[in-house]
């Protein structure tokens, strides 16, 4: 196995136009939801910990388009993003937020801790790093049945730094586990940033040590991690064993609602996004290529403006989990012999 | 001057064992490090390396020889210029603890040092009464240990369910450290039966990862010391995830091991967690004694679409009990059990303190107090109800648990007593527990701060009134 890390390219754009669109949507999505979120959440409709994607959009939506029936999610708290990306309803996300009986816990896992059987999608974690093991189990159960499902396991810059995602990176690499390691590299955890917390700041070289395959990506470019996505999800998907991504990506929000983010310049946050949105960015290439006016895409503005809309009444409307709910779902029924 | 060889202790329980082979011959020149025979506990065969040079005069335990005590003298050594022929034991094959110059033979475990090969078993006391229901009447008994129908029950299991399998640190070509899955390897190969590196956070992790992903892991800790590194992904992934979810989440995989005091292998290797789990809502926890409810109970547990934390215990791993000949012998948890029926007060226990309660009970009758002996088998979900019809009968209570005090099981089964059965105790309930300490390494402080039988015998007479204070 090779195990020299590449470095990051430009893709070419072998995205359709019907894809392209598609991400660009996508993105749009997770962009509103998230500021109506922010909003939500000034409001006072939204408690607790909240932590928004505004910035990283590429990175799941290009991802998630690399993946078929049966690949699994998993995630770390930073997971409405994930959530919408893998097809799930923004108004069960958005009464989760709120803490409703809509929400797609019914109202009992708040922000960091959603699931989806239906959609694969396995949390949703809000311990920094647990979610790598995890994910690698998704791996060792789909290599364990047979097939060819990969599974994906998120995490940040942050839980890079967490022992136990060495201790999965090493059994994934022993035993070949279909598992596919996106460090989303926004730049801070929290407010230290990579370079305060890290001795090797390119984190897809951390893998190296274990034999595992990685590259870094501009995670501002959903073109570029589709094409990066497509070629670590082959490898996977081929028998071959994990690989690392690492998407150099920015949140603009700070760590959580209550970041005053005084770690980094406001310039800082300025200059990405003036120049390297990732929306803004398609969003240019969408109208240079003739793939679509102005007109049509403010058409995909408004309408996503609605569906966000409508999470957001949905999950004002959609009443508090009845008391009784309290006691539920604690522990499965033990099935009767 | 002759040197006597003596049966070697081969791991910090082992009392006695096989002398399966002898690798030298009598009249055999033999040098330092030469490995001369070989021992097999109920754990593991090791080999026997001599320590000091000469030739081998006499062999005074034949090969094959069984339940050799530790200590005793198994061969004599001639040393240079000596008459082999004329060699006579120092020490006569009896046990002789103290050896100033007879320290001659060390064992080499075949792998790793944390492995003991242990042979500290116990004879099981008596229990005149079982109350499973579930056993029909006419049902014949095995005696099995505890051991193998932990082995058993997890090869019952992989057997049925395609989607059952074991993984660990050693327990596939090892054949588990305490040999608990022995022989696994061989049925289910190493798809099934999954060796790990030594990293339990990420094991168990991985472990849940499995579970979500629809199989339904055995996750074997070498003992339940080592699970403290994988601490949150049992407590906030597996125990956590199905509330969390609404529901939607279930975490089918049990985590089990040794768990408790062993022998003289110090605190960070000795402690008691089933007060730790039990505290964890979204967990079941059991604590089997005998062969038979450690059987059904992790066939059961294996079964349950929950996570379960199942303790065992080293001690116990070689003791036989008799187990049920039933084809799928399953109990249900959550059920305790009355070992001993009595009316003067109720001894509640649970793992290896039961057999201390048990030896207790007998020590009482012969006072003339009638003790009721309560295996809780669960600590989560814990009978209370149980416990509590008991002192409805016998009006005191004394609780018995290898672990801490503070804020240990004996205090939520007191408190649950008190609050359900208050009117009707005639003493307040009494707590046999470990000494309040980290568990020291040397023999007499060990010895004191372990809960003992003596220790229940005197709370037991307490509560009961007979010794005033």
């Amino acid at each position: 196995m090779a195990t020299k890390p590449k470095s990051s390219k430009k893709a070419p754009a072998k995205s359709s136009k019907a894809d392209m669109l598609e991400y660009y949507r996508g993105m749009l999505l997770i962009r509103r939801f998230e500021e109506k979120a922010g909003q939500l959440y000034g409001m006072g409709k939204i408690a607790g910990f909240c932590h928004l994607y505004i910035g990283q959009e590429a990175v799941v939506t290009g991802m998630q388009a690399c993946l078929k029936d049966g690949d699994q999610v998993i995630t770390g708290y930073r997971d409405h993003g994930h959530m919408l990306a893998c097809g799930l309803d923004p108004k069960g996300v958005m009464a989760e937020l709120t803490g409703r009986s809509g929400g797609l816990s019914k109202g009992k896992g708040g922000s960091m801790h959603m699931f989806s059987r239906e959609k694969n999608f396995f949390g949703g974690h809000g311990i920094v790093g647990a979610q790598v093991p995890i994910g690698t189990g998704l791996a060792f159960a789909n290599k364990y049945k047979g097939g060819d499902n990969v599974s994906v396991a998120y995490f940040g810059d942050g839980a890079a730094n967490q022992g136990q995602v060495y201790e999965a990176f090493n059994m994934a690499s022993l035993w070949d586990l279909p598992v596919i390691y996106v460090i989303e590299n926004n730049q801070y955890a929290m407010g230290t940033s990579v370079a305060r917390a890290s001795a090797e700041v390119e984190l897809f070289k951390r893998g190296i040590s274990f034999e595992i395959e990685g590259e870094a990506v501009d995670g501002m470019d959903v073109l570029a991690v589709k094409e990066a996505g497509e070629r670590a999800v082959k490898y996977a998907r081929s028998g071959k064993g994990p690989y690392i991504l690492e998407m150099k990506t920015y949140r603009y929000r700070g760590h959580s609602m209550s970041d005053p983010a005084k770690y980094r310049k406001r310039e800082e946050v300025d200059d990405i996004r003036s120049h390297h949105d990732p929306i803004e960015g398609l969003k240019a290439q969408l109208v240079e290529d003739g793939h679509a006016t102005e007109d049509e895409l403010k058409d995909i503005d408004k309408e996503i403006k609605g569906i966000v809309k409508d999470a957001a009444d949905f999950s004002l409307e959609s009443p508090e989990p009845d008391p009784s709910e309290l006691w539920t779902d604690v522990l499965r029924e033990t099935e009767t012999a | 001057m002759s040197v006597d060889i003596l049966m070697p202790a081969l791991s910090p329980t082992m009392e006695e064992g096989t002398l399966s082979k002898w690798l030298k011959k009598e009249g055999d020149t033999i040098s330092s490090g030469d490995v001369i025979a070989e021992i097999e506990t109920d754990k593991a065969t090791m080999e026997v390396e001599a320590v000091d040079e000469g030739v081998l005069a006499k062999i005074l335990v034949a090969e094959g020889t069984e339940g050799v005590k530790v200590n005793a003298v198994i061969a004599v050594l001639a040393e240079d210029g000596e008459d082999a022929s004329s060699v006579t034991p120092k020490a006569n094959g009896a046990t002789s603890p103290a050896k100033p110059e007879t320290s001659d033979a060390v064992a080499t475990p075949a792998a790793a040092e944390d492995a003991p090969a242990t042979k500290g078993e116990e004879s099981a006391p008596a229990a005149p009464v079982r109350s499973d229901p579930s056993i029909p009447d006419g049902t014949t008994f095995t005696e099995t240990t505890v051991r193998d129908a932990l082995r058993d029950a997890m090869a019952e299991e992989m057997r049925r369910d395609e989607t059952v399998f074991v993984m660990g640190e050693e327990v596939a070509e090892y054949q588990g450290a305490y040999k608990v899955t022995r022989e696994l390897l061989q049925e289910f190969g190493a798809r099934r039966v999954v060796d790990t590196p030594i990293t339990e956070h990420g094991f168990a992790g991985l472990g849940v990862g499995a579970a979500f992903g629809g199989l339904k892991p055995i996750v074997e800790f070498m003992t339940f010391n080592f699970a403290m590194q994988a601490m949150d992904q049992i407590i906030n992934s597996a125990a956590k995830t199905l509330y969390m979810s609404g529901g939607q989440m279930g975490c089918p995989i049990v985590f089990r091991g040794p768990n408790g005091a062993a022998s003289r292998v110090g605190a960070q290797h000795s402690q008691d967690y089933a007060s730790w789990y039990g505290h964890i809502p979204g967990l079941k926890v059991i604590a089997p004694y005998d062969a038979a409810d450690a059987k059904g109970l992790l066939k059961a547990a294996i079964r349950d679409p929950n996570p379960v934390i199942f303790l065992e215990h080293e001690l116990l791993y070689g003791t036989s009990f008799p187990v049920p000949d039933l084809d799928d012998h399953v109990l249900p948890i959550g059920k305790a059990s009355v070992k001993r029926a009595g009316s003067d007060v109720t001894l509640v226990a649970y793992s290896r303190m039961v057999g201390f309660a048990l030896q207790a009970a007998e020590e009482l009758a012969g006072q003339g107090i009638d003790a009721e002996v309560i295996d809780l088998r669960s600590i989560r979900p814990l009978d209370t109800a149980t416990v509590v019809d008991s002192v409805k009968k016998t009006n005191r209570l004394v609780t018995c648990e290898e672990g801490w005090r503070f804020m240990g099981v004996g205090a939520e089964i007191a408190a649950s007593v008190v609050a359900d059965a208050f009117d009707y105790l005639d003493a307040p309930p009494a707590r046999v527990h470990q000494k309040d300490v980290p568990l020291p390494y040397a023999a007499n402080l060990e010895a004191m701060s372990l809960p003992s039988v003596a220790d229940i015998v005197a709370a037991a007479r307490k509560v009961c009134y007979v010794d005033q204070e």
